[in-house]
């Protein structure tokens, strides 16, 4: 397993000061730095542990259901004349990527002693993996979820009770995931020495990036394999994610990063329309600035107060994204487009009815820009499918006839 | 000139009173009039908070105030329109206290130099990281003779609080618990913390903030060091007030008698 390979030779990946380009580093007060200090000196060793990977990857084998399957999508190739293969995150348990981080984080929390659990979500696929790994872990699970969130995702808010979390409402700002993600800071602060923070997302401070990001990176090491047996190749002409945060994007693209002749490509939540004032598209929207302890892309008044971004997708409704994807917007190494609310939820459709795959709304967004890629008949494109619809039937059903 | 927070703490080393108001609180004109209202009743440092839309180190009470702060129009630019000229009548040292990412996009240098220009002492930036403001803005800060205040907590190591001694300038913030602002911790714990601060013979006063709230826990403070911060308790005191500088007199009096 390569969640541990030495990437200081990248011209992408973090260095060794917290920083990608320009952006990432740890802006915490000082009443956060002892746990992210202990946490920049642990990370990497305790990733790197034998014994660490191979209970990892045994449970993301036996529990989470790893490799996911790699799918070439027939019906939609045909539809968008290029070789599509879907990268099932969606069939992991309980639904979408964010499992490989909080089982890996679970796993970290329990070598630092920790006892108690925070983490914030907003579709709620994140809080629900906490949930469950903290069930299987016998661990005290709290977590941060924006109130107009708990409305959306009201599936996910039942799941987590039932595996036994406290679900606790932000109603501050947005009432959305920056929202629950300050409250699970301010948390953190008031619980300093118990409380390990399983951030869900590749942002916040140094190392989560970083950590999340390598966490992630099965995606990629999976898909190497399986389009090396499927197709003679390791190497994709695409991959695509959408991205809020960007940890679904993070593992896809990891040991993408410097292969050249792979295309990334970022699709960021464009809302009602990139300048309808009602949007989540960062990196057309935003400037540089310090989010979650981060510096990164994120969108700001002229006065540096943090705006309340809109999408349909409470996943990807976040005002920033990862610091790694802001390096990688500005170096031009990926190609970042978004995806308006109507072309997420056709896609969703179309998704459903081409191939039998109800998408999450997130991954909507990706597969959305299919449409708008200029791609030769022969390409090989790898569309990260991060997770399944059910949690978002309410919201498809609501505009289905529409 | 000396910086005033220099000159308060050579004339006064103990029980020194600093008072936290969000600017542009409770409405967005108030800010000089609680400014002068603390003067006048005996606050001797005067801390001012800069709204932002997410302070990651404040309870609900100060978030709230910050918030309405914000719908009353407060920004960094309409802050130094009010301060300009205060000095003709405010003499006591002035702080601004606020988050990173404002400061970042108005501009380090330029912000600085503002804050100089209109009179402004020190600054307090808790999310701005040891190593960044050594390596690029200390120079600038200290061009201006602006000093900046750095936080030491319960578990900061003693090497680390020797180091941020080493670079904070004015006086050293010594947050009471592990915690936001505005929680009720109990202060007895605390002690050994207190004790060991003392004992660290610090190159500045230092000043104790985070769950200061009364006449009690001022005293408390000030047996082990200078003196104390109080903000959340403040801010209760004077968001339903009628009569600013009346409600400021029976705050600072209840502490100091
Ligand atoms: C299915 C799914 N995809 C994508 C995301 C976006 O997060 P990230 O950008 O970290 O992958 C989420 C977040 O909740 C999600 O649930």
């Amino acid at each position: 397993m390569d969640i541990a390979i030495d990437t200081s030779k990248s011209r992408y990946q973090v260095d060794k000061n917290g920083y990608y380009g320009r952006f990432g580093g740890a802006y915490v007060p000082e009443m956060l730095f002892p746990n992210v200090d202990e946490l920049q000196r642990k990370y990497m060793e305790v990733l790197s542990d034998p014994s660490f990977q191979q209970e990892f990857e045994s449970l993301l084998r036996d529990y989470v259901g790893r490799p996911s399957p790699l799918y070439f999508a027939k019906r939609l190739s045909e539809k968008y004349k290029a070789k599509i293969y879907l990268k099932r995150e969606d069939l992991n348990h309980t639904g979408a990527h964010k499992i490989n981080n909080t089982i890996g984080q679970i796993l970290l929390a329990k070598r630092l002693g920790k006892s108690r659990i925070i983490a914030e979500t907003g579709a709620g696929q994140h809080g629900v993996a906490t949930a469950t790994v903290c069930a299987l872990m016998g661990m005290e699970c709290v977590v941060y979820m924006g109130s107009i969130d708990i409305e959306r995702q009201a599936p996910n808010v039942s799941r987590m009770k039932m595996l036994g979390a406290t679900v606790v409402a932000a109603t501050s700002g947005s009432q959305t995931l920056k929202d629950a993600t300050n409250e699970a800071i301010r948390d953190w602060i008031n619980n300093p020495v118990d409380t390990h923070y399983i951030l869900g997302t590749a942002a916040g401070p140094h190392p989560y990036p970083d950590m999340v990001a390598r966490l992630q990176s099965v995606i990629s090491e999976e898909i190497r394999k399986q389009l090396l047996e499927k197709t003679g190749s390791e190497l994709p002409d695409y991959v695509v994610a959408c991205i809020g945060g960007g940890s679904n994007a993070a593992g896809a693209f990891f040991h993408y990063l410097d292969e050249d002749a792979v295309k990334l490509v970022a699709v960021e939540a464009g809302g009602k329309g990139v300048h309808s004032g009602h949007s989540a598209a960062t990196t057309q929207l935003g400037k540089i600035g310090i989010i979650h302890a981060a510096k990164t892309l994120l969108m700001q008044t002229e006065d540096g107060q943090i705006t309340e971004p809109y999408s349909i997708s409470a996943g990807l409704d976040y005002p920033g994204i990862g610091p790694m994807h802001a390096h990688l917007y500005e170096t031009g190494r990926a190609m970042f487009l978004d995806a308006t609310d109507e072309e997420a939820l056709a896609a969703g459709y179309e998704l459903s009815k081409l191939e039998g795959i109800i998408p999450a709304m997130e991954s909507a967004h990706a597969l959305a820009k299919l449409k708008d890629i200029p791609f030769n008949a022969d390409d090989v494109v790898v569309v990260c499918l991060s997770g399944r619809g059910d949690k978002d039937l309410n919201t498809y059903i609501r505009h289905m006839n529409k | 000139m000396q910086n005033r927070i220099d000159q308060l703490f050579a004339a006064k080393q103990h029980g020194v009173l600093n008072i936290y108001c969000t600017a542009g609180f409770p409405e967005l004109n108030d800010t000089l009039p609680v400014m002068t209202a603390l003067q006048q009743h005996g606050a001797d440092l005067i801390e001012l908070g800069m709204p932002f839309s997410d302070p990651l180190a404040d309870g609900p009470v100060i978030q709230d105030s910050g918030t309405r702060a914000l719908k009353n129009g407060m920004s960094l630019h309409k802050l130094f329109e009010q301060l300009d000229g205060f000095r003709d009548r405010i003499h006591v040292p002035v702080i601004l206290m606020g988050y990173l990412n404002p400061v970042l996009l108005y501009g380090v240098e330029a912000f600085v130099k503002k804050c100089a220009e209109v009179g402004v002492d020190g600054i307090i930036l808790p999310d701005l990281p040891m190593a960044e403001y050594e390596a690029d803005y200390k120079a600038v800060f200290e061009k201006y003779n602006v000093h900046l205040i750095f936080l030491v907590t319960p578990e900061t190591t003693e090497a680390r609080i020797h180091k941020l001694d080493s670079l904070s300038k004015g006086f050293l913030y010594a947050v009471s618990s592990s915690s936001t602002t505005g929680k009720d911790k109990d202060m007895s714990h605390q002690q050994a913390y207190f004790e060991r601060l003392q004992q660290l013979k610090l190159q500045n006063p230092v000043l104790i903030g985070f769950g200061i709230k009364d006449k009690a826990t001022f005293d408390t403070a000030c047996r082990y060091t200078n003196g104390a911060i109080i903000g959340t308790a403040f801010i209760k005191a004077i968001e339903q007030s009628k009569d600013i500088d009346s409600s400021v007199r029976t705050f600072i009096g209840a502490i100091k008698n």
